[in-house]
């Protein structure tokens, strides 16, 4: 049994121009100690579909379908069982650690504040817990820093302040969203290699959505392609980049320049990310797609198998796609 | 022929620690020391660097927003900043400026031909409205955008069209160089490359030269014929794009190339390249000789005493490391 198995997961939003339906139908699952990413532009459901699974969406958003975690149904629990999973099974880290951490408490109060109240720990026992921890994310000198405020961090520093709290309560998952976003590349490299370590040492699956193909490659056993809020394709990193099945992973794979290639021009997607509102009954990515058929924007293409563990959306055969690579 | 020199170019900052006393000496902050580069016309200079690395500040500076406290920026042979106020203005036209975050930089209540007919009407006295229009027109064209829509305010378009909005208001006046400030880092993954792919082929069509600032060293070395490397307001090294890449001599270009992810999962999990550690030391206290030197792999005794000076590592690449042979498995 898979440690977290969401299945048709459906999350949409009220607001004042109608209703959007951010996630459609997404079903993943993630094993014990596995790393997933969800790969995604702004508007394709990635952040959302986190935020449905720890509870944590708007007051005008609901989601409908089933999230597992541990075998345990999460969708529909009360705020107190959800806060019981929220701190010991599963943590999440965001993208700007500045909004995540209280600016008025000192970094030691808010570690500690967790420790008490999850693993009622007494409070010299958790400050020590709170300074081993900060230790492990390579804090220098983290027995005086614990008594710092957190502006008193520089943004790398935060983002692994952030890390050490999301692993206080020994969680089974961790979902990280964008969580280099806002740091600075040789940063990033830092925090991304502190992932892995956290993974290793602690057997912690991580789920990492991000939008930079870059970091996925290095950093996730499976990857899950989102788009308009539906999955185009899955399956492990290795093949989906080797060789992509769907249009839109070998246009995003095309439009990115690497710096170990000298390519002339890139080749773009044209057009712009969905617009939520105005999703076309077909396939939401077959207005930007060059190799878009007729069918495509009216009737949508299944998620089905078409290798071992990969599956993919799309009306095109798989190997019109894999001649487009070559 | 050079059409930008840029010589030993200082900005200097005053900087009161907040809740200073008004009679409290303000602090000097070194934001760009001692840089200098050419570009020449139809070349594109690529200046990458963290963010706190000056390249901003540099930019601001070379089209006259900040006041360079020392050195000269020479356009077409003579010094701007020994001109009149009027002769300036006059120069300005012939550098532009794109910025980051495409929204921020439109006034979202004048409409978008208002917006790119602005320098136009601010330069170019007596033109008619019909002139100005039709200039409009062409230059929203000229971008991608429809000459339909001139009517629409920027909140009406998504932020890879209001990027494009900003371009076609920096080449109205048809300027010789234009300066991009992380032109595409706010931009979708699928939208930047769109972007990158105008800014090429508008400076192929009207033979600009640009300067294009980004922290991603992939993006830069893709639109860029040289590169600039600045840390902490300092160059570090520079040369042609493909040699610098290819050929790095400072160590922290070194670690800036092993830091840029490579979309490719057989490539980044045998990566052996050093992670750099720690973050930008404090600009207000850089450290002595080779600001880089708290964080170099390779660093000696030696580099706390004097700036390094410009070493040669082949025909128009320079790295200021005296070190750069000695490199560890890059």
């Amino acid at each position: 049994m898979a440690l977290l198995e969401i299945d048709d997961l459906n999350v949409m939003f009220e607001t004042g121009d109608g209703t959007v339906h951010a996630v459609n139908g997404v079903s993943l699952n993630v094993d014990s100690g596995q790393s997933l990413a969800i790969v995604g532009e702004s508007g394709s459901g990635k952040s959302q579909t986190a935020f449905a699974v720890l509870g944590l969406l708007a007051r005008n958003g609901g989601a409908e379908g089933s999230v597992r975690f541990d075998g345990t149904e999460l969708l529909g629990l009360t705020e107190a069982e959800l806060n019981k999973v929220r701190a010991n099974q599963i943590s999440m880290i965001f993208q700007d650690p500045m909004t995540s951490l209280n600016p008025y408490m000192r970094v030691s109060d808010q570690m500690t504040e967790v420790l008490r109240l999850h693993r009622a720990l007494s409070r010299r026992d958790a400050v020590l817990e709170a300074v081993r921890l900060l230790d492990a994310v390579k804090i220098p000198d983290a027995k005086s820093r614990v008594h710092m405020y957190p502006h008193e961090f520089s943004g790398g520093m935060r983002q692994r302040v952030m890390i050490a709290m999301s692993l206080l309560c020994r969680p089974r998952l961790l979902i990280a969203d964008e969580p280099t976003t806002a740091l600075d590349v040789t940063v990033q490299a830092q925090i991304m290699a502190l992932l892995r370590e956290v993974q290793a040492e602690f057997g912690t699956a991580i789920i990492l959505i991000t939008h930079d193909l870059g970091i996925v490659a290095g950093a996730s056993e499976e990857t899950v392609v989102l788009y308009g809020g539906r999955i185009m394709e899955s399956g492990p990193t290795d093949q989906i980049f080797a060789a992509p099945s769907h249009p839109y992973t070998l246009g995003l794979l095309e439009a990115v320049p690497r710096l170990d290639r000298d390519d002339l021009e890139l080749r773009a997607i044209p057009g712009d990310p969905p617009n939520m509102l105005k999703i076309p009954p077909g396939c939401p990515f077959s207005p930007r797609c060059r190799m878009a058929a007729e069918r495509c924007s009216i009737e949508r293409p299944p998620l089905e198998r078409h290798a071992e563990g990969r599956l993919r959306a799309c009306h095109r055969a798989g190997g019109d796609v894999a001649r487009e690579v070559a | 022929m050079t059409l930008l020199s840029v010589r030993n170019l200082d900005v200097t900052f005053d900087v009161r620690p907040p809740g200073a006393w008004p009679w409290t000496p303000s602090r000097k902050l070194q934001a760009v020391h001692d840089v200098s580069f050419d570009i020449a016309a139809g070349e594109t200079l690529g200046i990458v660097g963290e963010s706190g690395s000056g390249k901003s500040t540099l930019a601001r500076a070379v089209v006259g927003t900040i006041r360079a406290t020392g050195g000269e920026v020479l356009w077409e042979g003579e010094d701007l900043r020994g001109l009149s106020e009027t002769a300036r203005q006059r120069r300005r036209r012939d550098i532009q400026m794109v910025f980051q975050d495409p929204l921020a930089a439109l006034n979202p209540r004048m409409t978008v031909g208002d917006i790119i007919a602005e320098p136009l009407i601010t330069h170019v006295r007596g033109l008619s409205k019909a002139v100005v229009r039709d200039r409009v027109e062409a230059g929203m064209e000229r971008v991608g955008l429809l000459a339909n829509q001139l009517n629409r305010y920027p909140h009406e378009f998504s932020g890879g069209q209001c990027q494009r909005i900003g371009i076609a208001r920096a080449l109205i006046l048809e300027p010789k160089l234009l300066i991009c400030d992380e032109p595409v880092s706010a931009l979708d993954v699928s939208v930047q490359a769109q972007v990158v792919n105008l800014l090429a082929r508008l400076q192929d069509e009207m033979g600009l030269s640009m300067i294009f600032i980004a922290h991603d060293l992939s993006v830069v070395k893709h639109v860029s014929d040289r590169i600039l490397v600045l840390y902490l307001g300092r160059e570090m090294e520079e040369g042609p794009a493909d040699g610098l890449v290819r050929n790095p001599a400072h160590p922290y270009t070194r670690a800036l190339i092993s830091a840029a992810p490579i979309p490719d999962p057989k490539i980044e999990r045998n990566r052996t390249g050093h992670i750099l550690e720690g973050e930008l030391p404090s600009p207000m206290a850089p450290p002595s000789g080779c600001v880089f030197r708290t964080r170099c792999p390779v660093v000696r005794a030696s580099c706390a005493e004097g700036l390094p000076g410009d070493m040669d590592v082949a025909p128009g690449h320079t790295a200021r490391c005296p070190f750069g042979d000695t490199r560890p498995a890059a």
